[in-house]
């Protein structure tokens, strides 16, 4: 068996006395897409931004590519460069193109050379189909044109895994195919992904594990089959058909 | 009241001739107190403003009662502690840095308050996203939150920069020869209002170009769309 890319090992997260992520382990291995369901206040961006440590663990450790990012002294900056994080609102920073965007972290942390950072950002809006739009701002494309950057602005760091929080949630239903299709082209050329989403339709079609939360717990965890063909958990089987219902 | 009399008594030109060094004299004090007050305000209040970012709960509450303190008293109040009073403390300073210094303490204040709004203006998840690609506090701080707030805080800034050096004037309670003091000595010298309308045209000299350059700056600082 293959050591995991992503190892959270007993998190814990409160915030005061709010307890809201109760234990979690899960394992990601390479190539793997890890899809996260949960109903709202589960703990799953908790989950997802104590993976980068965009929120402190109260407990536990998380370990990239055997690398524990929890340890005291590990270098956060550095350690960031490997962990990806696609948002739901974007956060592409306004004042810059797009290829200023997604060059920022290569100039001013990796440091590279500008000729080498706009290959390396054109490489990765070529990935998702934005080549066209480098020199663009933000507030010129659409909701699904903007997510796609975010996502090229993940990528070229070149990193070991991408967390998505919603990649969709804030887009017009007619921009999300778009999305989606990035990120499965993604998976198929081997990225390593934690997505947060209810895009069930995407899961059923590109997951290789779903993993149900609640109440800051794992309740349910398994091949998509499983999950949303038998689930056997009632909390699980009770939410799955909130869902389908809105969905119908 | 005939219109010989009032050219005689506010644009008599021999009277302007012979009190202009003293109004250009005080017009060049004006301009170097007005720049260095400009920029010793906007530079304290924008470091208080990211110092106060930083989040710490004891320092946050010194800026604040700094930010609050200087934009409640009159700028004129600071200008005569610092130069009647502070001297029985044995500490004494020129009519010049204590005008400058009260000036900018008050400049400062404002620049505190309005470059954390803007800083506060710009969403969290900007400087979450800068983070989690690895950009340090102070990176963050620089390429993204700060460029962005700048833009929110340009037109306020201007105007409050406009106010405060317009207030060098004050400097003449406490004997500064800036551009008004200078003019009003002539004006009881000579007996006669023309100085004061020399040292009137001096400020709009000096000031109109301030308040064209905070036009263009507002036009300038704009999203693209
Ligand atoms: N910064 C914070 N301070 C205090 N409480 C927080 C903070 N962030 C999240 N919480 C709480 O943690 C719980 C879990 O929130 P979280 O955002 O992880 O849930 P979620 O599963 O992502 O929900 P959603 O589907 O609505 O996005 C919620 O009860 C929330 O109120
Ligand atoms: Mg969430």
């Amino acid at each position: 068996m293959q050591s995991p890319i992503l190892k959270i090992t007993g998190l814990h997260k409160s915030f005061g006395d709010n307890e809201v992520l109760k234990g979690i382990d899960l394992n990601v291995t390479k190539g793997q897409l890890v899809f996260m369901i949960g109903p709202s206040g589960s703990g799953k961006s908790t989950l997802l931004r104590c993976c980068n440590r965009l929120e402190e663990p109260s407990a536990g450790s998380i370990l990239v590519d055997d690398e524990d990012i929890t340890a005291r002294g590990a270098n956060l900056n550095r350690i960031r460069q490997n962990i990806g994080m696609v948002f739901q609102h974007f956060n592409l920073y306004r004042h810059m193109s797009v290829l200023d965007n997604v060059t920022l972290a290569l100039r001013k942390v990796q440091k590279l050379p500008k000729d080498q950072a706009h290959a390396r950002g054109l490489e990765a809006l070529k990935r998702v189909g934005l080549l066209d739009k480098a020199t663009a701002y933000p507030d010129q494309l659409s909701g699904g044109q903007q997510q796609r950057v975010g996502i090229a602005r993940s990528l070229a760091l070149r990193p070991k895994v991408v967390l998505f929080d919603e990649p969709t949630s804030a887009l017009d239903p007619e921009l999300v195919g778009d999305v989606l299709k990035v990120m499965r082209e993604l998976k198929e050329d081997g990225m390593t992904m934690v997505v947060v989403s209810h895009e069930m339709g995407f899961a059923r079609a590109a997951a290789d594990h779903v993993v149900f939360m609640d109440a800051g717990q794992i309740v349910e965890q398994g091949p998509p089959s499983q999950i949303f063909g038998a689930p056997t958990h009632p909390r699980t089987q009770a939410f799955l058909a909130r869902m389908s219902e809105h969905t119908a | 009241m005939d219109l010989k009399a009032l050219v005689f008594s506010f644009f008599n030109l021999e009277i302007a001739w012979e009190y202009l060094p003293d109004i250009l004299k005080g017009m060049v004090v004006t301009i170097e107190l007005g720049i260095v007050v400009a920029l010793t305000g906007l530079f304290v209040g924008m470091i208080l403003a990211v110092l106060r970012a930083l989040q710490i709960k004891t320092l946050n509450f010194f800026i604040i009662c700094f930010a609050d303190i200087m934009r409640a008293l009159p700028p004129l109040v600071v200008i005569m502690m610092l130069f009647f009073a502070f001297p029985y403390i044995q500490i004494s300073m020129s009519a010049f840095t204590a005008t400058w210094l009260s000036l900018s303490l008050v400049l400062a204040a404002f620049v505190e308050e309005i470059c954390w709004a803007g800083i506060v203006s710009v969403p969290k998840g900007q400087s979450e996203a800068a983070r989690s690609t690895g950009l340090n506090w102070l990176q963050s701080m620089l390429y993204v939150v700060l460029p962005q707030a700048v833009r929110l805080t340009v037109a306020p800034l201007t105007n409050r920069v406009i106010a405060i050096t317009k207030s060098t004037a004050l400097g003449s309670v406490v004997g500064l020869s800036e551009v008004l003091n200078n003019s009003q000595s002539a004006m009881s010298n000579s007996g006669n209002a023309t100085p004061l309308m020399l040292g009137a045209i001096g400020c709009l000299v000096i000031f109109i170009p301030v308040v064209l350059l905070g036009r263009w700056t507002e036009t300038r600082f704009r999203w693209k769309q």
